[in-house]
C-alpha cells in the first residue's frame, strides 16, 4: 500500500532544502512544454532516475464552483466549459444531467440522440488533442498536424450547432439550446466518412513505429487493483483490463440502445493506453454512425422539454401568447426552483468519470455544485508510475495520463 | 443489486448506524454518524457481495446555520453490481474533523486536501493535510458559506496603498 503515497511538494522540499537526501531535487513547471498547461512537478532525481515525483496543482485554480453557487442553474451551464476546456460538451452533459435528476425533467428523444452524437464527437476531438501533443512530446511532430486536421472538423460542427468552437455551451437543462441546423446532418456525415480512414493513418505512424514502441511499450505499467485504489478511471483504467466504462455501467441518455464495445488494454502501460484511445475513436465513430441516422428519421423541432417552468418558450410564441410572455420574463430574470434535495450524476468523459454533485436549497441558484474532475483524481497515479522511472518517461507519463489542467484546479 | 438489499444488510451489519436513508431519484443516500465510519467503509469495501472498491468522490458542504454545519459526501462505486451508494457524515462547527480514508481508500488522499483548503473540513490521519488548490499563505475557506463572493475594489496608483493594507493575499 505504501507506494501508492502521493507526496506533497513540502514533503520533497524541506528535506532538500535541509541537506538530508543525497538525490537531487528539481522544479519542473509550472510552465513547462510538456506539462499540458500549468502543471508543477517537484522531482526528485537520483542522476536521471526519478525517485519521487509530488505534483503541485491550482495554478489555474478560478473558484468555480463558488461562482456557480451565485448564478442561476441555467446560467451555471457556460462555467461548465471552462473546466475541460477539450470537452465542453461532456462537462456540459455531466451538470444538466444532474439538474435534470433534481427536476425529474423528461428530455425529447431528438435531444438526448444529438447529446449522444455531439459527446461521442466531442471525445473524437479531444482524443485527437490526446493524440496529437502525446505524439509531439515524445517528438513525432506529423502526428500533431493530421490530428488537428481533423479536429478542426469537429470544430467546425460544433460551431455550427452552437456558434462557439470550444466553449460551446449547447446542452441546456431540459434538452439543447437550440435545434440542430440543417446542414448539420451532411456536415458530420462527411466528417465520419473520411475519418476511418483518417485513425489508419495515425495507427500507420506510430502502432508499429519503434522509436514510439521504444518509449512506450512497458513504461508506468500499472496494474488494475492500483488503478481502482487511486480513483483512476477512463481510457487509463481501461487500459489495464477492466471494461469499466460508465456508458455501459450505468447508461445514461440512452446509450443502453447503443451498439458499441468497450476497448480494453492488457498490461496498462503507456503503449495500451494509446491502443484503447485509438480504438475508442473507432467506437465513437460506430456510435456517432447509429445516432446521426436516428436523427435523420426524427422530425425537427422536439429539442428541449416542452415543460415551460424549466425551457423558456420559442421566440415566435412569445409574441403571440401571454403566458408565454410569462414563462419567458420568469425564467429570465428569476429561474427555474428544483425541489430541496441533492442529486449525484456521473458521465463517461474523455478523460474518466466526470461526476457532478449539486445541492439545491429550493432556490433558483445552486447552494452546492461539486464536480469530481477526472483529470484531478487520475493525476494522483502520477507519483505511483514513475517512480523508478527516467525523467524522460515522466514526459511520456503526463501525456498518457492525458490532464486538463483547468479541470484538474477548476 | 437495489437499493434494499445494500439496506438490509447495512442495517444486519451495523445496527442502529443509519440515521437516515433516502431513496429519492433512485440513488440510495445513507447519513452515518462519523464514529462509525472507518469501520462502515471498510465493511462496505471489503464485503464479499457487496464489494464497493471504488470511492468516486469525496466532498464537503457547508450548511451554515444547521447543526452539523459540515457534511462530507462520500460516493462509493461497486465494479461488481454497478451499483452506486452516496455515505454522508457530519461534522460540527466547532469540532470539524472526520477520519480520513485514505489508508483504506488511496484516491481520497487529493479529494480531502481539496474539502480541507476549500471548505476547511479537517481530515485526522490525513498524511499530509495541506491546501492544495488555494495558496499556501491563503486565509480562510473560501467555499464556506461565510466567506463573500468577491466584488473587490480596483486598485489603481492612488488607492492601492489603501486597498492593499486590508488585502488577506499573500505577501512576502
Amino acid at each position: 500500500m505504501s507506494t501508492l503515497t502521493i507526496p506533497s511538494p513540502h514533503e520533497l522540499i524541506a528535506p532538500a532544502q535541509r541537506g538530508e537526501r543525497e538525490s537531487m531535487v528539481l522544479n519542473m513547471g509550472p510552465h513547462h512544454p510538456s506539462t499540458h498547461g500549468v502543471l508543477r512537478l517537484v522531482v526528485d532525481l537520483d542522476g536521471e532516475t526519478v525517485v519521487d515525483v509530488a505534483p503541485d496543482v491550482g495554478f489555474l485554480h478560478t473558484g468555480i464552483e463558488k461562482t456557480m453557487e451565485s448564478k442561476t442553474y441555467q446560467k451555471a451551464v457556460v462555467l461548465t466549459d471552462r473546466m475541460d476546456y477539450l470537452a465542453p460538451l461532456s462537462n456540459n452533459l455531466s451538470y444538466v444531467l444532474a439538474v435534470e435528476k433534481l427536476l425529474e425533467c423528461e428530455v425529447p428523444e431528438r435531444a438526448q440522440t444529438a447529446r449522444v452524437l455531439l459527446t461521442e464527437l466531442t471525445r473524437i476531438g479531444s482524443h485527437l488533442v490526446w493524440l496529437g501533443t502525446h505524439a509531439l512530446d515524445l517528438a513525432a511532430m506529423s502526428v500533431f498536424l493530421y490530428a488537428f486536421r481533423e479536429r478542426e472538423q469537429i470544430l467546425d460542427i460544433f460551431e455550427l450547432v452552437s456558434g462557439a468552437r470550444m466553449m460551446t455551451s449547447y446542452f441546456r437543462v431540459g434538452g439543447l439550446a437550440y435545434d440542430l441546423p440543417a446542414d448539420f446532418i451532411p456536415t458530420v456525415q462527411v466528417f465520419l466518412d473520411t475519418f476511418g480512414q483518417r485513425i489508419d493513418e495515425y495507427e500507420d505512424l506510430l502502432t508499429n513505429n519503434p522509436l514510439w514502441l521504444e518509449r512506450t511499450v512497458g513504461v508506468g505499467t500499472i496494474t488494475a487493483a492500483d488503478a481502482i485504489a487511486l480513483g483512476l478511471t477512463g481510457a487509463n483504467l481501461r487500459a489495464t483490463g477492466v471494461p469499466y466504462d460508465m456508458r455501459k455501467m450505468v447508461p445514461y441518455i440512452g446509450y443502453e440502445t447503443y451498439d458499441f464495445d468497450v476497448p480494453v488494454g492488457k498490461n496498462g502501460d503507456i503503449y495500451d493506453r494509446y491502443l484503447v484511445r485509438i480504438a475508442e475513436l473507432r467506437q465513437s465513430r460506430k456510435i456517432a454512425y447509429q445516432a446521426l441516422e436516428r436523427l435523420q428519421q426524427m422530425p425537427s423541432g422536439d429539442y428541449v422539454t416542452r415543460d415551460r417552468k424549466i425551457a423558456p418558450p420559442p421566440k415566435h410564441e412569445i409574441t403571440h401568447s401571454m403566458e408565454s410572455l410569462i414563462h419567458h420574463f420568469k425564467l429570465w430574470t428569476e429561474g427555474f426552483k428544483p425541489p430541496v434535495g441533492d442529486a449525484y450524476s456521473a458521465v463517461e468523459s474523455p478523460r474518466g468519470i466526470h461526476g457532478t454533485y449539486i445541492v439545491s436549497d429550493g432556490s433558483p441558484k445552486p447552494y452546492r455544485v461539486h464536480f469530481r474532475a477526472p483529470s484531478f483524481i487520475n493525476l494522483q497515479a502520477l507519483p505511483h508510475m514513475a517512480r523508478g522511472r527516467y525523467l524522460a518517461d515522466l514526459v511520456a507519463l503526463i501525456a498518457s495520463i492525458d490532464p486538463v489542467l483547468g479541470e484538474v484546479d477548476r | 443489486m437495489d437499493n434494499q438489499t445494500v439496506v438490509v444488510l447495512t442495517q444486519a451489519a451495523f445496527p442502529n448506524t443509519l440515521t437516515e436513508i433516502d431513496e429519492r431519484h433512485g440513488d440510495l443516500k445513507l447519513r452515518i454518524p462519523r464514529e462509525s465510519l472507518l469501520v462502515v467503509m471498510q465493511w462496505l469495501r471489503d464485503h464479499a457481495e457487496l464489494q464497493y472498491t471504488f470511492l468516486e468522490s469525496v466532498t464537503g458542504v457547508d450548511y451554515l446555520g444547521r447543526e452539523p454545519r459540515f457534511e462530507v459526501v462520500y460516493h462509493l462505486f461497486s465494479f461488481r453490481h454497478f451499483h452506486r451508494l452516496c455515505i454522508k457524515v457530519g461534522a460540527p462547527e466547532a469540532d470539524p474533523v472526520v477520519p480520513s480514508l485514505t489508508g483504506l481508500f488511496p484516491t481520497a488522499n487529493w479529494q480531502e486536501r481539496e474539502a480541507y483548503d476549500l471548505l476547511g473540513i479537517e481530515f485526522s490521519d490525513h498524511p499530509a493535510l495541506q491546501r492544495i488548490l488555494m495558496p499556501d499563505d491563503w486565509i480562510g475557506h473560501p467555499l464556506r458559506k461565510d466567506v463573500p463572493l468577491g466584488y473587490e475594489e480596483v486598485a489603481f496608483t492612488f488607492n492601492q496603498d489603501r486597498i492593499y493594507a486590508h488585502k488577506p493575499f499573500a505577501k512576502e
